[in-house]
């Protein structure tokens, strides 16, 4: 059985109806990552997986009911804290980090029955980068061609889920590090609402910026997994004390009505003209489905990547500064304190989060601070009023998700400025703090997936899954699997 | 705006970071670039604006000032590089 190949709704589908066991998914999965990975390189220190099994579940318990993914293997980034499995965020100044605690939302995974795969998935690290280049265990590689990036910085878990070597999987995003690579990898990735999912347990990048969210082969995962994840915490005093829905009552076949704005600052001369045409007829798909269409304008576009290179490397300066030696990961072997500082964050830090950390405490030094990060906050201001504007007469912005499919590994990895330019339209909903997805909508003449995001204002998740489940009834691209 | 590499140097020992003189060399020049396309930023009139630091209306979350769980001691150093007793152990502070 390819169990492997399966969603988690038809997973689950089977072993309600006793056609399979939770052992005998994860047997599937494992073997799948044993005879693929090695191509993919989705997966970190796999050497730990040895010995660990899943729990028997028994489903005759009435409390299997309130177990929404009972016997589901999820597969977590390395960012994200998950207690007696090392969490290193793909860095060596975090190696052989083992977590005292679980973040708020592998708690919520663990009570909701999931299995939480025991290797994390492959990112950039500290998530800083949009192609998975940067981590210190290599590069993963796109499963639509192996010699391309799968986007970054979840690359790990978008690959995964796109290789058929993960189920459901988790990622972050800051700037778009689940979008860009869910759009290069063919998968579905969702950003939420800024505060939506508890931050709690997350190795933090940027905390005003930062969210958890789901990499899925489908909408209806995608909601399954944001049904569990989400909810206010304690533990995280940026997460919103509202009500969670049932995502899942979103899952209908309807946009009739549905107001779309698509901004003219997202289809530029210049342009990758594959992915502009397969958008457009993406989104001629949603109008014959019953939506409608008008141009709008996000006038403060062009100065997205700038504000988020100040804000993002400013608050990564600041959460960075923990990792000095003292209680975890690396140390330098020195005589004076300052010394141990400076030699083990040297040491342990790669070429971009240096660059990161030292364009962060620049903007925030004395003489800099108001030319700079102040400015930039100003600006972002500006950003989020583009898009309440727009969304008092429209119910959601479509754009590309990318500029452009993925690129070759090496491409750009020695032009930051171009690499950090790759993010131009997933950037802007971090800045403004609302929701948005990418979703496959076509392949480029090459096989490359391209990806179309459905963006909507704050805490309006279920107007996103309204539209992506309907464009995915209604087309076929998201049944498409690499070759591998 | 040109950055220098003595700004450089400067900023690195601000975030106690120690460079070799290779990346010294190589990072200035990447920051410069990336400085300057920063400065974007100035083609805006941001005279009337407030700075957004909260995305969301979020703030002055407290609780209740009750004593609750938290790590052990164990817990707390199981990853130490130089546990000491209860004690994060570290070089000498002061001379």
């Amino acid at each position: 059985m390819e169990l492997f190949k399966l969603t988690a709704s038809a997973l689950l589908d089977k072993l309600s109806r006793k056609e399979t066991t939770p052992e005998e998914i994860f047997k599937d999965l494992s073997q799948r990552i044993a005879d693929t990975d090695n191509k993919v390189k989705a997966y970190v220190r796999l050497d730990q997986t040895k010995d660990r099994r899943p729990e028997t579940i028994d489903y005759s318990l009435p409390s299997i009911v309130s177990k929404p993914l009972a016997g589901i293997p999820v597969s977590i980034k390395d960012n994200i804290c998950t207690e007696g499995l090392n969490t290193e965020c793909c860095s060596k100044i975090l190696s052989g980090f083992n977590p005292p605690y679980d973040a708020t939302v592998i708690k919520k995974l663990k009570e909701s029955g999931a299995v939480i795969f025991p290797a994390k998935t492959n990112m950039d690290e500290f998530a800083f980068g949009s192609s998975t280049e940067n981590s210190q265990f290599g590069p993963t590689h796109n499963p639509w061609d192996l010699d391309r990036v799968p986007g970054g910085s979840s690359g790990g878990s978008a690959a995964a889920i796109g290789a058929d070597e993960a189920i459901l999987a988790l990622g972050s995003d800051t700037g778009g590090s689940i979008r860009q690579p869910a759009a290069f990898c063919g998968v579905v990735g969702l950003k939420p609402t800024y505060g939506r999912v508890s931050r709690f347990g997350l190795i933090a990048f940027a905390s005003s910026l930062d969210q958890i969210g789901p990499l899925t082969k489908d909408v209806r995962d995608s909601a399954l997994l944001m049904n569990v994840i989400s909810g206010h915490d304690p533990m995280d005093s940026t997460s919103v004390d509202i009500p969670v829905p049932d995502y899942t009552k979103s899952l209908v076949n309807d946009i009739k009505g549905i107001k779309i704005g698509i901004p003219k600052e997202y289809f530029v001369e210049g342009m990758n003209p594959e992915v502009k045409t397969i958008v457009e007829e993406a989104i001629n798909k949603l109008r014959s489905l019953g939506a409608g269409h008008k141009p709008v304008s996000l006038a403060h576009t062009d100065y997205a990547v700038p504000v988020y290179y100040i804000l993002a490397t400013a608050e990564a300066s600041s959460n960075l500064a923990r990792f000095d030696g003292v209680q975890y990961g690396l140390r330098a072997k020195t005589s004076k304190l300052i010394d141990m500082y400076k030699k083990t964050r040297g040491e342990g830090f790669g070429q971009e989060a240096k660059r990161r950390i030292l364009l962060g405490t620049f903007a925030l030094s004395h003489g800099y601070y108001d030319a700079y990060y102040l400015r930039a906050l100003k600006v972002r201001t500006l950003i989020k009023q583009d898009f309440d504007r727009i969304f008092k007469d429209f119910d959601c912005i479509v754009t590309p998700t990318s500029p452009t499919p993925a690129f070759k590994i090496g491409e750009k990895s020695d032009d930051p400025l171009s690499m950090y330019l790759s993010d131009i339209y997933t950037i802007s909903a971090n800045l403004a703090g609302i929701p948005a997805i990418s979703i496959t909508c076509g392949y480029t003449k090459a096989g490359l997936p391209v990806g179309l995001q459905i963006l909507a204002k704050p805490f309006a998740e279920e107007t996103i899954f309204r539209v992506a489940h309907t464009y995915e009834r209604n087309t076929e691209w998201h049944k498409v699997k690499p070759k591998l | 705006m040109a950055l220098s590499k003595e700004t450089v140097k400067y900023v690195a020992d601000l975030s106690r970071i120690e460079l070799e003189p290779e990346e010294l060399e190589t990072l200035s020049k990447q920051l410069e670039g990336v400085l300057a396309f920063i400065g974007k930023l100035n083609e805006l009139d941001i005279s009337d604006i407030s700075p957004t630091s909260h995305i969301l209306p979020v703030n002055n979350v407290l609780r209740e000032d009750t004593a609750q769980r938290s790590l052990t001691p164990d817990k707390s150093l199981a990853n130490a590089p130089q546990p000491c007793g209860n004690f994060f152990e570290v070089p000498k502070v002061i001379e």
